[in-house]
């Protein structure tokens, strides 16, 4: 295979069925195994770049979130169980609040059941950090349809102004001392804010008209009652995809509002993007292709998140462990195989090139 | 191919227009270089043809400009973009993507041009502007020629009939300058492509231009000719014009090797000119020890070692990422040095802060606006009289001694860029600091403001100031400087008085001085008004 970045949507789509499968089970020896699958391959396949170090990041942001579901736990939620580990001194509030607890007794129940859904959230969280680190964002904007491009563009142009405004506010700060004024505390700051400002505004002008200058912005006719129709279409679409995703997600809402509201929804979008894409006349540069990999990944996806909803319908044990009475939990095989079907991308899909020139000197020294 | 009929152009809230009755036909495959002092209107004259004036600028246009039939009136700006390639002033800030070849790519796409067009166009725009080797590099590593030749093959790969270009070189240094009008040349001569193009370097554009615009300013009518014609009494020109007026030669020379071959009974009556005495100095102010200074893993310094003494004015020059700006911003002590030492007056510049770190040394930065931040010029003033702890009012009368022209309640950001520099150095000078730093001072600056500037410069000197400027100006250098200091890779490669490093150098060496320099080590006048003052010792 040669060395090649595989479609960034590919990698999102191998995410989103690793988080899938995690929104499915509290398990935390499957949570535990889909983050060290997520890991193993983001080690794998990810490029040199400086988004690819994000999965660090997401997994720090997972533990915040873990201790935060406990802490939260211990202080409002009614306790389960009876086993009692701490009891904190506990608040009567008035019959408004009636059903919401201050402090008193913490148990060891709520608090494994606080850390699996902790646990699920952060693993749903390193899921959406592999995809950041393997998947281009700048890639990833220009993969995304005609309609979002105005969108991608803003994205774009933001992110490449965020280290050009770090650049200006040093050069003030330095221009500051120049003049013989400290940089510290509040007033240093405010000083340097208004040039930084003036700056950054003069730059979005020039870019507004380099960009116009080069074309941006050029569109096909459109009839008002085309117009309205994509409007519709998108917005339809975009209401029914989200009742469906979470119907899908709460184990508890009705089954029919899941799966068949998320393909209508899915459709009726589609059909809106269409319609709003026909409105520019952009081509696409290189666009990246879809090929063998890609599939991979695509099938990877839907073996791993398919599986995990199937086990979950089916009520197969051990994807949501007893917290009351705590017992270890199981580890159904069933999932703990469509789980390492999604590490198989590791081996299976091109490495990403290695970059082939270093930074030059006078952007250092710039 | 561009057409103007009788355009004015009046920004909105101006008393009078910017530009009155246009009149201007320029055809298919020429050159033309529009030339005029700053704030004339070159650059609304520029953006009028693709109608970011007035789409983008807002104000009115009367008359009508059409650019290969088609009307400004009703095509914006986006819609010329498949006939008009616009390269703006600073490349940087027009950079819509991250990395060259996407940025190549870019107005293809806009365009809608099917990809497999958009490929071969971007494969030839790279081998044509010679950037094949940084095809997949960021926009931002990029260093300032390789920058500007990205800009202009973004707009090249749409396949425009006209280019038009917003003083392309201004930020070069002198390598990566010539590298840029090259190409240019290629483009007009290889793909006929029409260009427009602004510049106040005349120096180097001159001779490649078919016809020139100067553009007087103050709704002024615009004067249009050949060069020779043009240069023969405008305000703005090069030494080697001003050379030949003074030696009253017919036609005008507009190149260094036209002069020269006019030159043989100038440099005869010039050949026993005596060399320059050496100026007086005093005491050393600067001392600079083996100092050594990098970002990161990369050297900028290598081991500078420098003294500066007082009445002395350096020229400190090389390209691009030689260690020039490091130099300067270590000396006010914006960085410390990671080996040896620099001192002012005895003392470490970084460990001084406020008043007693302007009172001794003040630099100008490239980007002058950088030392102002505040929304009048007097405010500014007022700030710079505290910083300073001088008496109230001082940087005003300062400022008004240095350029009377600027009005204490204008905004600084509508300052020309001569009068900012200006008000940065009144700024800088009013603590009175024994060495005063320039970092690029003439970027943007015509000719009548640069000799402003250089007389300004020679006053502080001999007030006995010492003066370091970095620059590539190499008139400049040779009009100011009593020494030249090169710096290559982080290391002083060359260090003398300035006539000995600049004459017989092909990159440093004036206009006059390439044109009367005979045999190597002779001692010949690097600039006109050294030229005028020799004849008349010798007549």
């Amino acid at each position: 295979m040669t060395a090649r970045l595989v479609h960034p949507g590919a990698w999102w789509l191998w995410a989103i069925g690793l988080a899938v499968a995690a929104s499915r089970t509290t398990n935390p020896l499957l949570l535990g195994l889909i983050i060290a699958v997520a890991g193993y391959v983001v080690a794998a396949r990810r490029p040199q770049a400086p988004w690819s170090r994000s999965f660090a990041v997401f997994l720090r942001i997972g533990l915040i979130v873990i201790a935060i579901r406990m802490v939260f736990q211990a202080i409002v939620s009614a306790p389960i169980g009876t086993t009692v580990l701490v009891t904190l001194p506990s608040l009567t509030l008035p019959d408004l609040f009636a059903g919401v607890r201050l402090g008193g007794a913490i148990t060891a129940e709520s608090m494994l059941a606080a850390f699996y859904e902790g646990l699920r959230l952060a693993t749903i969280l390193a899921c959406i950090g592999a995809a950041n680190s393997l998947a281009s964002p700048a890639r990833l904007l220009k993969a995304a349809p005609a309609a979002l491009y105005e969108f991608g563009v803003s994205l774009v142009v933001a992110v490449t102004f965020a280290p050009q405004l770090v650049a200006d506010l040093d050069r003030i700060r330095s221009a500051r001392r120049l003049r013989g004024r400290a940089n510290a505390g509040i007033r240093g700051a405010a000083g340097a804010a208004v040039p930084v400002l003036e700056g950054a505004l003069e730059r979005s002008v020039n870019l507004a008209a380099a960009m116009d200058s080069r074309g941006y912005g050029r569109q096909a006719e459109r009839s008002p009652q085309l117009r309205r129709m994509t409007t519709g279409a998108l917005i339809i679409g975009l209401i029914a995809v989200i009742i469906g995703v979470y119907a899908l997600l709460d184990a508890s809402a009705p089954t029919y509002l899941g799966l068949p509201l998320l393909i209508v929804g899915v459709v009726i979008g589609l059909v809106g993007f269409t319609l709003a894409g026909r409105r520019t006349t952009r081509s696409r540069y290189r666009p990246d292709p879809w090929s063998g990999a890609e599939w991979l990944l695509t099938g990877c996806a839907v073996v791993t998140g398919a599986s995990l909803l199937i086990l979950g319908i089916l009520g197969t044990p051990g994807l949501t462990p007893s917290v009351d009475p705590p017992v270890w939990p199981a580890l159904p095989p069933l999932a703990v195989l469509a789980i390492l079907v999604s590490a198989l991308p590791a081996f299976l899909t091109p490495a990403p090139p290695r970059p082939r020139v270093p930074l030059s000197r006078e952007a250092v020294a710039a | 191919m561009i057409d103007f009929e009788s355009v004015t152009i009046t920004y909105e809230g101006a008393a009078q227009p910017t530009l009155a009755d246009v009149n201007l036909r320029i055809d298919e495959g020429e050159l033309v270089l529009v030339v005029g002092r700053t704030g004339s209107g070159k650059s609304t004259l520029l953006r009028a043809i693709n109608g970011l004036v007035p789409h983008f600028t807002g104000g009115t246009l009367q008359g009508r400009v059409t650019v290969d039939g088609r009307d400004t009136r009703t095509h914006p700006p986006r819609d010329l973009a498949d006939l008009v390639g616009m390269v703006p002033q600073d490349p940087m800030s027009s950079f819509v993507t991250d990395t060259v070849e996407e940025e190549l790519a870019y107005s293809m796409e806009c365009l809608g041009i099917a990809p497999a067009v958009m490929r071969r166009r971007v494969e030839e725009t790279l081998d044509l502007l010679g950037l094949t080797d940084v095809r997949d590099r960021p926009l931002l590593s990029l260093s300032g020629g390789q920058r500007q030749r990205v800009a202009i093959g973004a707009v090249l790969t749409a396949h425009p009939r006209v280019l038009v270009l917003d003083e392309p070189t201004s930020a070069l240094d002198p390598g990566a300058a010539e590298e840029v009008l090259a190409t240019l040349q290629r483009l007009v001569h290889d793909l006929g492509i029409t260009v427009v193009l602004a510049e106040h370097r005349l120096e180097r554009v001159l001779e490649y231009a078919d016809r020139i615009v100067y553009v007087p300013g103050g709704a002024a009518p615009l004067i249009i000719g050949t060069p020779s014609e043009i240069m023969r009494d405008v305000p703005i020109a090069p030494a080697v014009v001003q050379l030949g007026r003074l030696a009253h030669w017919e036609p005008l020379p507009l190149s260094v090797r036209d002069a020269r071959r006019r030159a043989a009974s100038l440099r005869e009556r010039l050949a026993d000119t005596p060399e320059p005495t050496a100026p007086d100095v005093g005491a050393r102010v600067v001392t600079i020890d083996r100092t050594k200074a990098s970002y990161g893993e990369i050297p900028a310094l290598r081991g500078v070692t420098l003294d500066v003494a007082a009445g002395e004015v350096i020229a400190l020059m090389g390209r691009n990422g030689a260690g020039k700006s490091t130099l300067l911003s270590t000396l006010v002590g914006l960085r410390r040095p990671d080996a040896g030492t620099v001192r002012i007056d005895g003392l470490d510049p970084a460990a001084l802060t406020g008043p007693k770190l302007i009172g001794r040394i003040g630099l100008v930065p490239q980007e002058s606006t950088d030392l102002l931040g505040r929304d009048t010029v007097a405010a500014e003033c007022q700030d710079a009289d505290r910083d300073a702890q001088v008496p109230s009012g001082s940087t005003a009368v300062l400022l008004a001694e240095l350029a009377p022209d600027i009005s204490p309640d204008m905004h600084p950001r509508d300052l020309s860029e001569g009068q900012r520099i200006t008000l940065a150095l009144a700024i800088i000078l009013v603590a009175s600091p024994a060495v005063i730093l320039l970092d690029e001072p003439t970027r943007g600056l015509d000719y009548p403001t640069k000799a402003r500037l250089a007389q300004i410069l020679r006053d502080l000197a001999a007030r006995g100031h010492a003066v370091v400027l970095a620059t590539h100006d190499v008139e400049l250098a040779a009009e100011v400087a009593t020494r030249v200091v090169v710096l290559a890779d982080g290391e002083v490669v060359a260090d003398g008085p300035t006539a000995h490093i600049v004459v017989g150098s092909p990159l440093f060496a004036p206009q006059v001085a390439k044109v009367l320099a005979t045999a190597p080590g002779q001692s010949v006048p690097l600039t006109v008004t050294a030229v005028q003052r020799a004849l008349a010792a010798t007549s």
